[in-house]
């Protein structure tokens, strides 16, 4: 039996941010976006964690910003894996950005928007067009 | 029919929901709009060996492990050790996990922004620490016992008292977010964060064993808290 998970509550960025963790390629491309609930609010007490797993490269941004998160995320892999973690989230979420490529079936919600040499990647925790999450 | 977000603010217990935590839970009202409630989506074949990220003594700064010392002085409280291995369910130990924890002070109070809890902030207690995993899959931790404090969830509402810890497993599924308790809290019964994980015996394995053992005479009490990871995939091995 594992050890259960929790949330990581209002105070995460005592443990979680003390130091500017968003760069994943400091040479990279903008990605930036914001995590929104269920009504359209935006969750400003939220952590997004990216991994890429080709390049073994790990960023971490809090959304204490209005709900915003921004990385610079290497141009040339095909996607980044997603955790989110928040307060009112009792077990942190998986779910992927696409920035180039094929996108396999069913996860053509997950592809990143280019915007003005940036990309784009809104994460909605319900509602119609909610992300889709992976089952862990 | 009553809102359940309004209703009763801890369910019965009830084993049949599983041993899982439930990510919807009524009594926890910030879920409401924030819980996934669409069907999830299979996960991706090749997460279950991804490895995850590994961070070295980089990671780390001088005093990361003992929060009683970041400062001039020493914080207000009673001084803890919390130590215990982080193992797969095979148990396993996981080596070199990076291990955040954060918690409030003696008084109960977090050194954040949000945090309007009238009690005193201590100047010589951050309450943030991190360590490495050893061989053996052990960390450690030097603190004080942290405070019980109140939150708007419910009239009267109080988190018993906590330790947060992130850890990052070798594996990327392995990562784990969550808080640490410690035995006979009489608040227990009353916090929906820690109900929210429906059957008690997997409830039990958030709260810390007191360990007379490694308890250092005239000096501090310690808690033994062990942290089991979802299991290695055989082919990561």
């Amino acid at each position: 039996m594992r050890t259960p998970s929790q949330t990581v509550g209002p105070f995460y960025a005592i443990g979680m941010c003390r130091r500017p963790d968003n760069e994943l390629d400091p040479g990279g491309v903008e990605l930036a976006g914001r995590l929104l609930d269920g009504r359209g609010e935006p969750v400003a007490d939220g952590v997004v964690e990216l991994w890429d797993p080709a390049g073994r490269r790990w960023g971490r941004c809090g959304t204490e910003d209005g709900g915003r998160f921004s990385f610079l995320v290497p141009r040339d892999v095909p996607h980044l894996e997603v955790m989110v973690f928040a307060r009112g989230l009792l077990r942190h979420q998986l779910t992927r950005v696409y920035l180039a490529g094929d996108v396999p079936a069913g996860h053509e919600a997950l592809v990143a928007e280019h915007e003005e040499g940036a990309l784009r990647f809104d994460i909605r925790m319900q509602g119609e067009n909610a992300t889709p999450f992976f089952e862990h | 029919m009553t809102d359940p977000y309004e209703g009763p603010v801890v369910l019965p217990d009830d084993a049949s929901l599983g041993p899982e935590v439930q990510i919807d839970y009524p009594g926890y009202r910030s879920t409401q709009w924030r819980a996934p409630k669409h069907p999830l989506v299979t996960l991706p074949e090749e997460l279950h060996a991804l490895e995850g990220p590994v961070f070295g003594e980089g990671a780390l700064e001088a005093l990361d492990n003992d929060l009683t010392r970041q400062h001039d002085g020493e914080p207000l409280g009673e001084r803890i050790v919390v130590h215990g291995r982080v193992v797969d369910e095979d148990g396993r130990a996981v080596r070199g996990a990076l291990v955040e924890v954060w918690q409030a002070n003696a008084a109960g109070r977090y050194r954040h922004q949000v945090d309007r809890h009238p009690a005193p902030l201590d100047p010589n207690f951050s309450g943030a620490g991190r360590c490495l995993t050893d061989d053996d899959g052990r960390y450690r931790f030097v603190t004080v016992k942290p405070g019980a404090y109140p939150w708007q969830n419910h009239d009267n509402a109080w988190r018993p008292a906590h330790i947060h810890f992130s850890i990052f497993g070798r594996m990327f599924i392995q990562r784990l977010v969550t808080q640490m308790y410690f035995p006979g809290d009489p608040l227990f019964p009353h916090d929906p964060i820690f109900n929210s994980v429906r059957d008690p015996k997997s409830r039990a394995l958030l709260v810390a064993r007191f360990d007379l053992a490694e308890t250092q005479p005239d000096w501090a009490l310690a808690y033994e808290w062990d942290v089991v990871l979802r299991r290695t995939p055989v082919e990561a091995e």
